[in-house]
Formats: C-alpha cells, sequence, structure tokens
C-alpha cells in the first residue's frame, strides 16, 4: 500500500495500460511533452513515445473523432478533454458517431475508447471552466459514465474503462487532483458499475457521486453529533445507475438526499430520486430533497462562487430538514 | 486493363444503377422508410476509385450515400437491400437503415449521416493502419457540402500533420441539397482548399471511368507508400435529387440537367467499349437484362423473404452484451 494523489493514480493507470497493449494510445491537448494540464500523463511522452502519446491541436471535435475511428480499427484510444466545458466542442463525434455506433451497425462494429474529463468548479475560474454536464453524458444511450471520488477509483476504473469494450466517459474534478488515498501496489480493476456505500448508517440516505460525495460525508459528521445515523452512497457510475444499491439503502432508512454540484434541472439528482419514487415509493417517511447549485452560470467573484456552489453545511441542512428537524 | 475487366466493371455499373434504381421503386411502395438518397449518375467515382484501391483491404468510410460504396467495397448487395427493408439479415441487422450501411467484415465502417463526420472517423482508421504498420490505407467519400463543416479543417491539419494514410475523396455534385456551390461556398475548386493545410491534391472529371481510375491509382499509391494523405476531387453529378423529397426542378437548371445526362457515366463507358469492340449494343442489352434478372430473383427476394429483427431484441448492441465482470462488476457491497 502506498499514499498517492489522484492525478498520480490516473498517471499510473495510463502507464500499466500503455505497458499492458501496444494498441493503447493517449491523445489530447498538451498531454504528451509537458504531461497534461493536471500532470495526469506526466513522463509518459518520454516514456512511450509521442505515437502512442499524442498531442493534439485545439480541435477537440475532430480528434475525439479520430480516437473514435482508430477505436473501430482495434486501438484503445483515451482520449484527454482539457476541461468538461470543451467537451460540447466533441459532442457530436462523441455522442452522434461514438455512442451509436455499435448500436446502429447491429453490433458489428465496435468503439472502444475512454474520454477523460475534468467536471467540476474549481476556484473561481468563471462561468467557461466551470460546468458540470455530467447529465448530458448519463442522458446518451450507448455511454457508460463513471465518476471515480479517489485515487482508488481512479485508477482501478480508468484501467477497467480501457480494458472494456464500450465507450466509457470518465468524469474526473479539478479539486480532486490533489487528494490522497492508499492504493494497493500491486495491480488492480474497479469495476465500472456498482455504487458503494461509504458510510453505514440508519436514519438517512445521503447520495452524491464525485466531489460531492465529500460533502455527504462531512454533513454525515455534524450529523452524528446530532444523533442521526448518516449512510452515505457514492454512485460511482452515473450510467448505469446502480438501483439495487439505492433502494436496499432506502428501504432501511427511509428517507433520501441526493448532493451535487449542478444546477437541478433535468439533473442527476432529479434521475436518482424518480428512481426511488418508482422502485420503493413506499419506504419513503420524508419528502426526498435535492442539494445543487443555483441556477445561474457559475460566478467569478470568490463570495458569488461560494453562494453558488453548495457546500457541507447545505447539505447537513438538507438532510435536517428531510430529518423534519428544521 | 484487359476486355473481361472493363467488361466486369461495365456490368458493375449498370448493376448499381439498377440497384439504386430498385430501390426508388421499392421506397415508392413503401418496402422502405426514412431518408433515402440515391447515387445514381455518380457510379464512376465509387467504382473507379474502389477499383484501384484494395476493397476489403483498405478501411472505407462515408456519408448517407452509401449503399454503393458498400457494395463495391464488398458489402453483398443482397445485405444491403435486406438493410433498406429493415430486416434481421440486413447489413446492420435493420439497426440502420439507408444512411448507416456497415460491413466490418470487409472493411466498410459505415455510412454516416452528419454532414462532414465521416473526416475524423477515416483518419482514425488510418490512425490505426499506421500505428499497426500495416500497408492499408483509409479512403473517406464525401460530398462538396461536407468541406464547410469544421471537422473537414480540423481533419486536414491533423492528417497533415501526422502523415496519416487518407486518401480524401470530394464527390464534387455541385450541389448541398438545394445550395449551388457557389452560393455557400468561397472557393469552388474543392481541391484548392487544402493547399492550406499542405495536402497534395487534384481535380478530375468523375464521369469517365477511365479517368477516375488513372487518377485515383497515383492517389492510391501515393497514400499508400507512406507520403501522408492526398485529397482527390471529382466533378460528378447526380441525376435524381438529393433525397426522396426535394424537387430538382426548383434548383437546378432544366439545360443543366440535361448536359450532365449526356455525361453519363455508363453512358460514355459503354461508348467507349463499343468503340474498342469489347462490346456490343447485344451484349449492354443482355448485361441490363441479366443485371435485372440477378436483383429481382436474388436481391429483393432476400429481402423481403428475410425476416424482421426481433422486438425481444430492441436493447441489444446498446453496449457489449457479453461484457468481462472483471471490468464492469458490479461492485458488491456488503449489507
Ligand atoms: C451536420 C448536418 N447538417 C445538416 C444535415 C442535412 N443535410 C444532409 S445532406 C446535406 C447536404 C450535403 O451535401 P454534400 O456534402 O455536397 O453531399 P451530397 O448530398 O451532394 O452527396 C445536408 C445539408 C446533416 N445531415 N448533417
Ligand atoms: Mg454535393
Amino acid at each position: 500500500m502506498a499514499e498517492i494523489t489522484y492525478w498520480e493514480a490516473i498517471r499510473r493507470a495510463h502507464d500499466e495500460e500503455l505497458a499492458n497493449d501496444p494498441n493503447v494510445i493517449v491523445m489530447g491537448e498538451d498531454v504528451g511533452l509537458i504531461g497534461g494540464t493536471y500532470k495526469a500523463t506526466s513522463g509518459l511522452f518520454q516514456k512511450y513515445g509521442e505515437q502512442r502519446v499524442i498531442d493534439t491541436p485545439i480541435s477537440e471535435n475532430s480528434y475525439t473523432g479520430i480516437g473514435i475511428g482508430a477505436s473501430m480499427a482495434g486501438m484503445r484510444p483515451i482520449i484527454e478533454i482539457m476541461s468538461i466545458n470543451f467537451a460540447l466542442l466533441a459532442l457530436d463525434t462523441l455522442i452522434n458517431a461514438g455512442a451509436k455506433i455499435r448500436y446502429m451497425s447491429g453490433g458489428r462494429a465496435t468503439c472502444p475508447f475512454v474520454m477523460r474529463t475534468p467536471g467540476g468548479t474549481a476556484h473561481q475560474l468563471a462561468a467557461q471552466h466551470s460546468a458540470r454536464l455530467a447529465r448530458v453524458f448519463m442522458s446518451t444511450s450507448g455511454l457508460r459514465v463513471v465518476t471515480p471520488r479517489g485515487p482508488l477509483d481512479a485508477c482501478g476504473m480508468l484501467k477497467s474503462a480501457v480494458r472494456c469494450n464500450d465507450p466509457v466517459i470518465v468524469i474526473e474534478h479539478e479539486r480532486m487532483y490533489n487528494m490522497k488515498e492508499n492504493i494497493p501496489d500491486h495491480e488492480f480493476f474497479r469495476p465500472l458499475e456498482g455504487a458503494e456505500i461509504v458510510r453505514r448508517g440508519t436514519d438517512i440516505t445521503l447520495i452524491g457521486y464525485n466531489y460531492s460525495v465529500y460533502l455527504c460525508l462531512e454533513a454525515a459528521k455534524r450529523l452524528e453529533k446530532d444523533g442521526i445515523s448518516a449512510e452515505v452512497i457514492d454512485l460511482r457510475a452515473l450510467k448505469p445507475i446502480d438501483r439495487e444499491t439505492i433502494r436496499r439503502s432506502v428501504e432501511k432508512t427511509h428517507r433520501v438526499l441526493v448532493a451535487e454540484e449542478d444546477e437541478a434541472a433535468v439533473g442527476v439528482g432529479s434521475e436518482i430520486i424518480s428512481t426511488v419514487i418508482e422502485d420503493c415509493f413506499f419506504a419513503l417517511d420524508a419528502q426526498p430533497v435535492r442539494i445543487h447549485a443555483a441556477d445561474v452560470p457559475v460566478p467569478y467573484a470568490e463570495n458569488l462562487e461560494k453562494a453558488a456552489i453548495p457546500n457541507a453545511e447545505d447539505v447537513y441542512k438538507g438532510a435536517l430538514k428531510v430529518m423534519g428537524r428544521i | 486493363m484487359d476486355k473481361a475487366d472493363q467488361k466486369r466493371l461495365l456490368r458493375e455499373m449498370i448493376f448499381f444503377r439498377r440497384f439504386e434504381e430498385r430501390c426508388f421503386e421499392a421506397y415508392m411502395e413503401h418496402k422502405i422508410g426514412g431518408f433515402l438518397h440515391l447515387y445514381a449518375g455518380q457510379e464512376a467515382v465509387a467504382t473507379g476509385v474502389l477499383e484501384m484501391a484494395r476493397p476489403g483491404h483498405d478501411y472505407v468510410i462515408t456519408g448517407y450515400r452509401d449503399h454503393i460504396h458498400a457494395i463495391k467495397a464488398g458489402a453483398p448487395a443482397r445485405e444491403v437491400m435486406a438493410e433498406l427493408y429493415g430486416k434481421e439479415t440486413g447489413s446492420s441487422r435493420g439497426r440502420g437503415g439507408s444512411m448507416h450501411i456497415f460491413d466490418p467484415t470487409v472493411n466498410f465502417m459505415g455510412g454516416y449521416a452528419l454532414v462532414g463526420q465521416p473526416f475524423p472517423l477515416a483518419a482514425g482508421l488510418a490512425l490505426a493502419c499506421k500505428h499497426k504498420k500495416t500497408d492499408q490505407i483509409a479512403i473517406c467519400f464525401l460530398g462538396d457540402g461536407a468541406n464547410n463543416q469544421g471537422t473537414f479543417h480540423e481533419t486536414m491539419n491533423m492528417a497533415s500533420v501526422w502523415k496519416l494514410p487518407v486518401l480524401f475523396v470530394c464527390e464534387n455534385n455541385q450541389y448541398a441539397i438545394g445550395t449551388r456551390i457557389d452560393r455557400s461556398t468561397a472557393v469552388l475548386d474543392q481541391y484548392k482548399r487544402v493547399c492550406g493545410y499542405n495536402i497534395p491534391s487534384s481535380q478530375h472529371d468523375g464521369q469517365d471511368i477511365e479517368q477516375v481510375m488513372e487518377a485515383a491509382k497515383k492517389a492510391v499509391d501515393h497514400v499508400r507508400s507512406g507520403k501522408g494523405p492526398y485529397f482527390i476531387e471529382y466533378m460528378t453529378y447526380r441525376t435524381r435529387g438529393h433525397s426522396m423529397s426535394d424537387k430538382t426542378a426548383v434548383y437546378r437548371p432544366k439545360e443543366e440537367e440535361a448536359k450532365w445526362a449526356e455525361r453519363d457515366p455508363i453512358r460514355i463507358y459503354g461508348a467507349k467499349l463499343k468503340k474498342a469492340g469489347v462490346v456490343t449494343d447485344e451484349d449492354i442489352k443482355k448485361l441490363k437484362k441479366d443485371v435485372q434478372d440477378e436483383i429481382e430473383n436474388d436481391i429483393i427476394k432476400f429481402a423481403e423473404e428475410s425476416p424482421a429483427p426481433r422486438v425481444e431484441d430492441l436493447n441489444r448492441y446498446v453496449l457489449d452484451d457479453n461484457p468481462d465482470p472483471r471490468w464492469i462488476g458490479p461492485l458488491q457491497n456488503t449489507y
């Protein structure tokens, strides 16, 4: 076991997969010579050469398309998009082609590629660098979407994403790249499906993904002081969603809150609560609550940004509301 | 090219024409649904270019006007027709339809509806060829209108910087649906547009299959020899409307259509072969009859008699239907 950061975990997954299979390539803006904006591919250009760790021009839609085309011919590309905001430029090749090629060819053509991108708010990056957009991908048939919350999943899920035969979107988070966690020294994989119960509790289920898992965990600690036992679930995968784990938890706690960093409308929270209503409506003892961002483009000023994005306090208060304590 | 091959090529073009005309009829009978884009008039381009390449070995990709490219690349014609009929035996198992013919067994990697989208996909196929150090190339057929997409510019740039083995074939039929090229495009000669990306290019007659082949051979050799991409433009014309719903009279002058009818590729090649003593009028008549019989008795029959996909299979092919649990899981929680 060794404690490493999130970015180091991603780097390790790349390194192991590049070593494992000569058809694995990495492509994206500045992933090569300078090792990636968040260091996630540092040293790999030097180790594997420019044919396998490819610095692309700033042409998101077409280099994504090139990755998809290459994957149809047997390659295993890991495509990095510098920020999820820029992924909007790649939606045509990604959603119109990548997500649909297997289906519209009747299963005869496949495109096993991975797209990694940080998708969260960082610190005062303002509206055009703070999009979250997970909902765009989770609502697209033909994709898998995962949201590793720490180094263990960041390494193990990326490796699984490279090996599996489907297009996988890995959504990371700017504020998680320097987080640390112990991960095994030996090679390991983490599955692309299945939510994880990261804290056990009996009174309320707090559901998060990506960075909002930490908000839930912090809120859970505070709730404990109030004598409320919160269970925390990390969704891990937004597509497909692990309805079973959610249902079993809610049937135990009878109360549910979903926390996300994105705006509420047509979002992760709405989707999760819909599944709860469909799967275990009669288990609920209280109205569910969604904790989410304000319905505004993310502002620059520090105080406004803070006000726009939910924090642990918001989750805590939301949980008290579900509990009928406020 | 020997006489037998010349005769075969003529037969192929006659076959392709009849295939498309038969699609038209089937569409009118409501046997084919959706959008249908026919290739009649442009046959010499796909036939000639792919004759000079190695179908089944090289990758081929195109837009929605894709039936003939697929067949010439090696997809069985009966499967293409069955696809148009929405049958389980179709090239894409009835999931794609006219605009999405696929046959990866012969490296025909699809028809795509999004104008310009195949540019980067083709470059990606070429990247894989280069990476695996095979002698394959990727051939991308698209229309003149596609060159106004961002993907054109982005892909030309990357294909050139990375010296990818990809041949871009521009089928310039001078119209994007009802918009004539001079109303939408600042540079009329499409081959000139790739100069900005340092890609060699040339423009040729797309109606005379001999000229198509001569130019295509040089272009294919260039790409296969590892010199990087090549962009070849063929001047051509579609006989029918863009799809089944537009009236060409609204946007194309009658005189222009008549002029191009003179330059029909089958007519041109048929006349040449007659003059060279390869075929007689009798032979051509017989070819037409044979082709008609084959399409009716084999291809249409197969499409008609094939089963529709099973509704129980609706959710197949979305993702890998037999995923490896090592990568997929699901993660087990202990309760
Ligand atoms: C991205 C996109 N925009 C618009 C359309 C609608 N559309 C379909 S074909 C076409 C014209 C394309 O013309 P061209 O590339 O010259 O090909 P041609 O049909 O002449 O073979 C248009 C506008 C589309 N399918 N995709
Ligand atoms: Mg055109």
